[in-house]
């Protein structure tokens, strides 16, 4: 490599790693936050057995898991509009994630609840303490334990998938890296450029999993 | 003090229980013997609604209550009056021996943290196990275990105990620490209802022995006299069997 491309991938390195920092990452945070709340609601209705909301939830799961995320966000972005319901490139991304990642994490949390010895919640009963109690004392913390792994698997998904919000507009870090390539015609390096940040963000991801899960193991 | 009239339930087309009596007064130690299959574990989580019963009565405290009717609030109310010990300890694995013994008084009962720690040492103590406070379920041997799950009973002062085999998934050496728990909360006079395999502790200290096999109540009696002079053919059977078992094989 000659001296101009390492010059280009010197220069055009902030200026793919600050939509890294402004975009990708709170758009990975916001939606993986919100998607965890909806995958606890959403295990916590099947497993409590509630009539109508689970299959509801079953329903929201299976059309998730069986269409493509680009679909999902093109029908949100481009085809609301046709309804009458339009709304901005962030938000319609926030919601395409959030569900998805809501439907995927919603079964790794439904696993790890059933997962916890069935015993545990019949002595928290014999102990006087209702459902709720045993759930949110009991049940649910040793089933975040289980689901941690899992879940950071779908962190670390969610972070490179944000990238196919590009083609809804949001100048996240692949867009970006994109304008660049188009401009300066260094294809294969200002890609591999982008990759090496993505590869970066998950680095970081890795590390603190692995951290975290040294700290969970006091029981 | 506690009474099972007429309790039958079924699962599937199995019929598990055919129809129980049981009686318990204030301060009794019945243990409830018989072959693996005759109800006995049944019964118990019956009585403490981890089953639903079919049909049958209860009268706790000269309150009575239908077994199949019974609401969500009765149970919640009448679960806080009993302790239940099971085969399997069921510890809470995130809590401490501590936490899982106290646990019941904090979240259920409201009692404020350092009265239910308090009470929850002492209840510790009486186990042998108040060194232990701190540690998680996965750091004690079975035996251990069970002692805490015998502390958790206990804390909440019920007025009657349920033990569900308490000893049976124990390795044989780590018995005997547990049934001396168990004697000495007899000797104060704690209200208890076993269902056990183990002869000799039914037979030094119950005060009532019940022999189940079927789904149904065969004979009981005084310790003494079910097993020394049993009325019933199915009653010697299965003390004969025990025996066999249990005797040194012969030179």
């Amino acid at each position: 490599m000659n001296e101009r491309v390492w010059q280009l991938l010197l220069d055009s390195f902030w200026q793919i790693l600050l939509p890294g920092i402004r975009v990708t990452i709170p758009l990975t945070l916001v939606s993986f936050s919100l998607g965890l709340i909806i995958a606890l609601l959403t295990a916590m209705v099947q497993v409590a057995n509630i009539p109508v909301v689970k299959q509801i939830a079953r329903i929201y799961v299976w059309i998730i898991r069986g269409t493509p995320l680009l679909v999902q966000l093109f029908v949100i972005f481009y085809g609301l509009p046709s309804v009458g319901i339009i709304l901005d490139a962030i938000p319609s991304a926030i919601i395409v994630f959030s569900f998805n990642t809501g439907a995927y994490a919603s079964e790794t949390v439904r696993a790890a609840i059933e997962a916890v010895p069935v015993g545990q919640i019949e002595a928290g009963y014999c102990v006087g303490m209702n459902y709720l109690q045993i759930m949110g004392r009991i049940v649910l913390p040793q089933a975040l334990r289980t689901a941690f792994p899992p879940l950071s698997n779908s962190l670390i998904g969610l972070v490179k998938d944000t990238s196919l919000a590009a083609n809804i507009t949001v100048v996240e870090m692949f867009l970006a890296g994109q304008r660049i390539a188009a401009n300066s015609l260094e294809v294969m390096a200002i890609y591999c450029e982008v990759a090496f940040v993505y590869l970066l963000f998950c680095t970081v991801l890795t590390k603190l999993q692995t951290y975290c899960e040294k700290r969970m193991k006091t029981y | 003090m506690l009474e099972i009239k007429n309790m039958k339930k079924s699962f599937g087309d199995m019929e598990v229980l055919r129809g129980v009596d049981i009686k318990v007064e204030k301060g009794d130690v019945v243990t409830v013997i018989g072959p693996s299959g005759s109800g006995k574990t049944t019964l118990l989580r019956c009585i403490n609604f981890l089953e639903r019963a079919k049909e049958g009565e209860m009268i706790f405290d000269g309150v009575h209550y239908q077994l199949n009717a019974i609401g969500r609030k009765d149970i919640a109310a009448l679960r806080k009056k009993t302790g239940f010990v099971f085969q399997n300890y069921n510890l809470f694995r995130n809590k401490t021996a501590l936490q899982n013994v106290t646990e019941g008084l904090v979240v259920a009962r409201k009692v404020p943290k350092d009265e239910a720690r308090s009470a929850g040492l002492k209840a510790l103590e009486k186990v042998g196990l108040a060194n232990r406070a701190d540690a998680y379920p996965h750091q004690l041997s079975g035996g251990q275990q069970q002692r805490v799950a015998i502390a958790r009973a206990i804390v909440t002062e019920p007025e009657v105990i349920f033990f569900d085999e308490p000893t049976s998934a124990l390795d044989p050496e780590l018995v005997g620490e547990v049934l001396n728990v168990m004697r000495n909360l007899a000797a104060e006079g704690m209200t208890m209802l076993i269902v056990t395999h183990e002869m000799q502790f039914a037979r030094n200290v119950a005060s009532h022995v019940v022999f189940m096999d079927q789904g149904l109540v065969v004979e009981e009696g005084r310790p003494e006299e079910i097993f020394e002079s049993p009325r019933e053919a199915r009653t010697r059977q299965f003390l004969q069997f025990i025996m066999d078992r249990e005797a040194p094989a012969p030179q």
